[in-house]
């Protein structure tokens, strides 16, 4: 196009001795299908671009798509993936990651990056994972030198920093949540200091362990846990199996003994009011009632009895005439 | 149009022939130029981006970096104050903010690297040394650790160790201490942080040994708080079984008393009326007695002295009746 034309008269005027025909257009040529192929670029949907022309940025960023540049090295783009999440993971690596500060290959530094001392100095291993974005283009491409090796570095000091403030039951059990948000605040705070131009999505721990040759040591204090509720337990199932049981076997005892009182009492009553009666009645004549009575009951009585025997008042040593106990 | 049009390129050609050939350079962004001239800087120092120019061939230019840097610290074993043996590794961030003093001191990242090792390292030492081990871990000084409700019982000791200064001032400490030396290279120091604290490998043993002893300390509290837990409640079991069953027996033998002295009150009021209704109940009670005591195995042998044989040998009787 029009600038390639300019190439070429510029060329005519400064070259007129090598007017050698093939040559000279065949460089004229090389030189224009270079700077055409220079300027042309595209941006990817997820990213921006930013030139710099001569060295200087230009202040717009460029949207996503097929665009037009001066050639050569005049301008220069920058191409910043700022929709992708992107992130890094310490203590250990999830394979197939194209970038290349994702995690760190060696087994030796991923064992570095997880140990850490906590705040009652204890021995922890923490496995952790950093999501962030790139918000700022300009900040991350010019204002500071490998901006996410960097950011591995903060991430590591800051997770230190907020393991080494919490001890060591936080840090394994219950404070998990708190430490993922403190962490992540910190570290935006420290990348805004060092105007990184990342913006912290998440931290997330992943595994949170004590050193292996704790560990057991660590569940030991769970199975006791454990067992202090079944004993508990145990204990206050044989309560439950006993105490009311008694209660029941005590409201039955107040009750038959409730009920033997009314008997007694009633029947105390009736006895009364039975010899009450008749004693009224033997008042009246006192002397053939008990006669009465007298004969009655022997009438009653004597029948039923077994062996009879009567004896004359007159009649002396009888007894040992008798057989006594024929059976 | 078309003429504005070929001046601009034409000036862009013309910048593009001044690059090729030396008379102009380009300075980006990220960079800073020191211009020599056979070997000496010339002029200020560069830091505005885009296209500078300077005398070809005589004139050189010297490019530096004009982001913050990064330097990372290599891991170095170090005494805290309590003798404790532990790995340090620091890193930090500097810039090039003299550029010519830069220049003439260093000359490149390589020597700079070594020199920030060698003066940030020895104020980490410095500074390490004279501390306890806690200063360099904890941060807060006053910061309530949050407490598993579970454990708390058993895990009286466990808390967070108070420090005095704590690791942020102690970064300051070391910041404080390298800044001053670096300036004399052109390096202006941004910010010092330890980014791994730990254990040497020699002591780790002891570490974990007395981690161990903790966590038993702590199972073993738990085993015997429910031990303890399950004795109080069984001695509970057993007062409340004592107590049921002695006030039941209480109870009972209570209205059972009271329902006898209430029987005997009455039977003493019918009963007790006169000396008669005394002898009549006597009388009485004898014969009801006879009726219920005497059965079929039991013998009697009879006189006929008794009443009831009296007439058997006699209608007038043989005895008078007894009284």
């Amino acid at each position: 196009m029009s600038e390639t034309q300019f190439d070429i008269n510029e060329l005519r005027e400064k070259l007129p001795e090598f007017n050698l025909g093939a040559i000279k257009w065949l460089s004229i040529f090389a030189i224009a299908a270079s700077a055409l192929w220079t300027s042309f670029y595209s941006i990817p949907a997820d990213s921006r671009g930013v030139i710099l022309r001569f060295g200087k940025m230009q202040s717009a960023l460029i949207t996503p798509g097929l665009h037009l540049k001066l050639p050569f090295f005049i301008d220069r783009v920058y191409i910043v993936p700022i929709e992708r999440q992107l992130k890094q993971e310490f203590g250990f690596g999830t394979e197939g990651a194209t970038d290349s500060s994702q995690y760190s290959r060696f087994a030796d530094e991923q064992i570095a990056e997880k140990s850490m001392v906590s705040g009652d100095l204890n021995a922890a291993l923490v496995d952790w994972v950093v999501q962030y974005r790139i918000t700022k283009p300009e900040e991350y491409l010019f204002r500071v030198r490998s901006p996410k090796d960097t950011l591995r570095d903060a991430s590591e000091s800051i997770m230190r920093e907020v393991i080494g403030d919490r001890t060591i039951d936080e840090v394994i059990t219950i404070g998990r949540e708190e430490i993922q948000l403190t962490a992540r605040e910190k570290l935006q705070e420290l990348l805004d200091l060092y105007e990184m131009g990342m913006t912290v999505q998440q931290i997330q721990l992943k595994a949170v362990n004590p050193p292996r040759e704790v560990k057991s040591a660590f569940n030991e204090v769970n199975e006791a846990q454990q067992e202090q509720e079944t004993s508990v337990n145990i204990a206050n199932g044989e309560y439950q199996k006993i105490i009311p049981e008694a209660k029941g076997q005590a409201d039955q005892k107040i009750s038959e003994a409730e009920g033997y009182a009314l008997q007694r009492v009633n029947e105390a009553q009736g006895d009364a009011s039975r010899f009450n009666a008749i004693y009224t009645e033997f008042l009246k004549a006192p002397e053939v009632t008990r006669q009465r009575l007298y004969l009655e009951t022997m009438a009653e009585v004597l029948p039923q009895l077994g062996d009879k025997t009567i004896l004359d008042k007159d009649m002396q040593q009888v007894l040992p005439f008798l057989q006594l106990n024929q059976k | 149009m078309k003429n504005a049009l070929r001046i601009i390129i034409g000036v862009f050609a013309a910048a593009l022939l001044a690059v090729v050939t030396g008379v102009a350079y380009i300075v980006t962004e990220t960079e800073q130029v020191v211009v020599t001239q056979f070997g000496r800087p010339v002029g200020e120092t560069v830091t505005e981006a885009g296209l500078h120019f300077k005398m070809p061939f005589v004139q050189k230019v010297n490019r530096f970096d004009k982001r913050a840097l990064e330097w990372d610290g290599p891991a170095s074993d170090m005494l805290t104050k309590d003798k404790t043996f532990i790995v340090v590794d620091t890193f930090g961030r500097w810039q090039i903010t003299d550029a010519k003093q830069f220049f003439l001191r260093l000359r490149d990242d390589r020597s700079a690297q070594s020199r920030l090792d060698d003066i940030l390292g020895s104020a980490t030492l410095a500074t390490v040394a004279n501390h306890d081990l806690i200063e360099v871990v904890r941060t807060s000084k006053d910061r309530v650790p949050a407490r598993d409700e579970s454990l708390a019982e058993q895990d009286m000791d466990n808390d967070l160790k108070p420090v005095s200064k704590g690791r942020v001032k102690l970064e300051e400490e070391i910041f404080t201490a390298a800044a001053e030396p670096l300036k004399d290279f052109g390096i202006k120091l941004l910010n010092l942080r330890f980014k791994r604290i730990n254990y040497h490998p020699t002591v780790v043993g002891k570490i974990h040994t007395r981690m161990i002893s903790e966590r038993a300390q702590i199972a073993a509290g738990f085993r015997s708080t429910g031990a303890g837990e399950a004795a109080r409640i069984i001695g509970t079991k057993e007062r409340e079984l004592s107590r049921i069953n002695s006030e039941a027996y209480r109870k009972v033998e209570e209205i059972r008393g009271k329902a006898d002295a209430e029987a005997t009150a009455i039977y003493a009021s019918a009963y007790n009326q006169s000396l008669e209704s005394a002898e009549f109940y006597q009388f009485v009670k004898t014969m009801d007695l006879y009726k219920e005591s005497l059965s079929k195995e039991a013998s009697l042998i009879l006189s006929t002295d008794s009443e009831i044989f009296q007439y058997l040998k006699g209608a007038t009787g043989a005895a008078e009746p007894g009284n």
